[in-house]
């Protein structure tokens, strides 16, 4: 993964950048509105740039999903700006009661109120994992809830 | 028979105002066509409607003054919004050796041209402010028409602003004392009750925020518009009670404002800023006369070439930490060249002073200038760093 730098821009919303493995330097612009603009730094002079793409809300999310980046993180970005709702990732660990269980079997909502969101396995991230879905040690669990219900969970899932 | 007379009136006042709003979207209009701001053409406009000029209005002076002030109040509150406490915590803690040389470059100017002219030391001090603080506006819109925005010289640029926005919550406050013309120990001691009002109102602003936008975020567009106009006014109020100008007061209540609130309002207050704020530049050059302005020419001329090297300097130093190469430094000097409201309301501020009439004047022909001229120039160097990199 390369370095990604972030500068915050005053009044207009954060700079990300990186260099791909081509050296080729890329801003992404995040205006606070949420349009994007996406920028390709010139060769000969390094301080300018030139703008290749310019995303509203919905395109950035059509493009992020197009290349693979998983859109849960939209949807959780979304979640939380609601009020009194939290996210966690918990991890679930070695010899934990949970691991080889279902969702189902664990009936987390119903004793904590907390939903599981996704699960990420290794490089997999699995979207709104179902009823069925068997805990593994090691796997990662993205929970929205309340804060006391997400300490509830953290509990449940301990050895 | 009142309610008739002043049907009759208002009949007029309407129609008046009615061709006026009309004339200002054409040059409204115009301006965006030209892809520049509009503030210089509404100064125009109102040369054009005010005493002497080509079809002289004779709608109410108060009701005009009341809706210009109107409009200065909502051009700070706007200008609050645009920025988050953490920005400006940020920006005060890099901004300040940029900020100071900021100063240094674009105040001086002016202040010694205001003494050259044999002004006196109050209008220079204005004087000086008008030629200091680089149009916001104007600016944002440049970077983004260039597509500037992403380029490394661009942070610097947007700090400088914040640096200037912030200098004038404590600019505007020792102008404001200065202006009440009385002896120097009442003066000082204005200021400086005016001052720590500024800190304490600042403090509770960036305290209390938070616990504000909770309690306006539950409301519809319609009470949100209500209750921030209606705060925008009061507290304006209450810091021109104060001595400490209305405008701060606004500037603070917009930075009070945060997270998805001080978004809401943002586009609510928008339309309405850019009405009055028409407004406002309107009546601040229909109280000029065309020959007075005649005579500003020259040294608004001098005082234009002079603070747009000035821009060009603390660019340099803006850029310096960035690590920016040359090309860089030019766009982000030519980015800040143009001044627009702040001058305008910094003017303002000083019309009722002895040399009053020859300030505004100078201001109106400087921002004339510098607005016009300072997109131009951006546009000019832009063509110029494409060609040498292509």
């Amino acid at each position: 993964m390369p370095e990604i730098s972030e500068t915050p821009l005053p009044g207009v919303g954060v700079r990300h950048e990186f260099v791909t493995t081509k050296r080729v330097r890329v801003a992404v612009l995040t205006h606070r509105s949420g349009r994007r603009e996406i920028s390709v730094f010139r060769r000969a002079d390094p301080d300018a740039c030139d703008t290749v793409l310019d995303l509203d809300d919905d395109d950035a999310v059509t493009l992020a999903g197009l290349l693979g980046a998983p859109r849960v993180t939209e949807v959780l970005h979304a979640m939380q700006r609601l009020e009194g709702l939290a996210i966690d990732w918990v991890t679930i660990p070695d010899g934990s009661a949970t691991v080889g269980s279902t969702i189902a079997e664990g009936e987390f909502r119903t004793r904590t109120g907390v939903s599981i969101v996704a699960a990420v396995r290794g490089d997999n991230t699995i979207a709104a994992p179902g009823p069925e879905f068997e805990f593994a040690a090691g796997d990662v669990v993205v929970a929205v809830g309340t804060t006391g219900g997400l300490a509830q969970l953290r509990a449940l899932l301990r050895p | 028979m009142t309610v008739a007379a002043a049907g009759g009136d208002a009949a007029l006042a309407f129609i008046e105002l009615g061709a006026v709003a009309i004339g200002l979207s054409i040059v409204a209009r115009l301006a965006g066509r030209l892809g520049i701001t509009a503030i210089p053409f509404y100064l125009l406009a109102g040369l054009a409607v005010g005493e002497g000029g080509i079809v002289p209005l004779d709608v109410s002076a108060d009701f005009i003054s009341l809706t210009a002030e109107i409009g200065v109040l909502l051009l700070l509150l706007a200008l609050g919004l645009e920025y988050t406490g953490d920005e400006l915590g940020s920006g005060l803690r890099t901004g300040v050796v940029p900020g100071l040389a900021d100063a240094a470059f674009n105040f001086t100017p002016g202040f010694v041209c205001g003494l050259a002219l044999g002004w006196g030391v109050t209008a220079a001090v204005l004087l000086g402010g008008v030629s200091w603080v680089s149009s916001s506006g104007v600016v944002s819109k440049v970077l983004s028409d260039l597509r500037w925005m992403s380029n490394r010289e661009t942070p610097a640029v947007l700090n400088l602003l914040v640096i200037e926005d912030l200098a004038m919550a404590v600019y505007l406050p020792i102008v404001g004392g200065l202006v009440a013309q009385r002896a120097f120990g009442e003066t000082t001691a204005t200021v400086a009750a005016a001052l720590v009002a500024v800190v304490v109102i600042l403090t509770i602003a960036l305290r209390l925020g938070g616990h504000l936008s909770r309690l306006l975020s539950g409301a519809t567009d319609e009470a949100l518009l209500l209750s921030v106009f209606g705060l925008t006014l009061l507290v304006g109020g209450l810091a021109e009670q104060v001595q400490v100008s209305a405008a701060i007061g606004a500037f603070l209540v917009g930075l009070a404002l945060s997270g998805p609130v001080q978004h809401r309002v943002g586009t609510l207050i928008g339309p309405l800023r850019d009405l009055f704020a028409a407004i406002f530049f309107l009546f601040f050059s229909f109280q000029l006369r065309p020959s007075t302005l005649v005579d500003a020419a020259l040294p608004a001329v001098a005082l234009g070439v002079v603070a747009t090297l000035g821009k060009f300097a603390s660019a340099r130093v803006a850029c310096r930490p960035l690590g920016v190469g040359r090309s860089g430094r030019r766009r982000a000097g030519a980015a800040l060249v143009a001044r627009g409201e702040f001058s305008i309301v910094i003017a303002s501020l000083g019309a009722g002073t002895p040399h009053g009439e020859d300030l505004t004047s100078v201001a109106a022909a400087f921002v004339l200038l510098t607005a016009i001229a300072g997109p131009v120039l951006a546009r000019y160097v832009d063509r110029k760093t494409s060609v040498a990199a292509a």
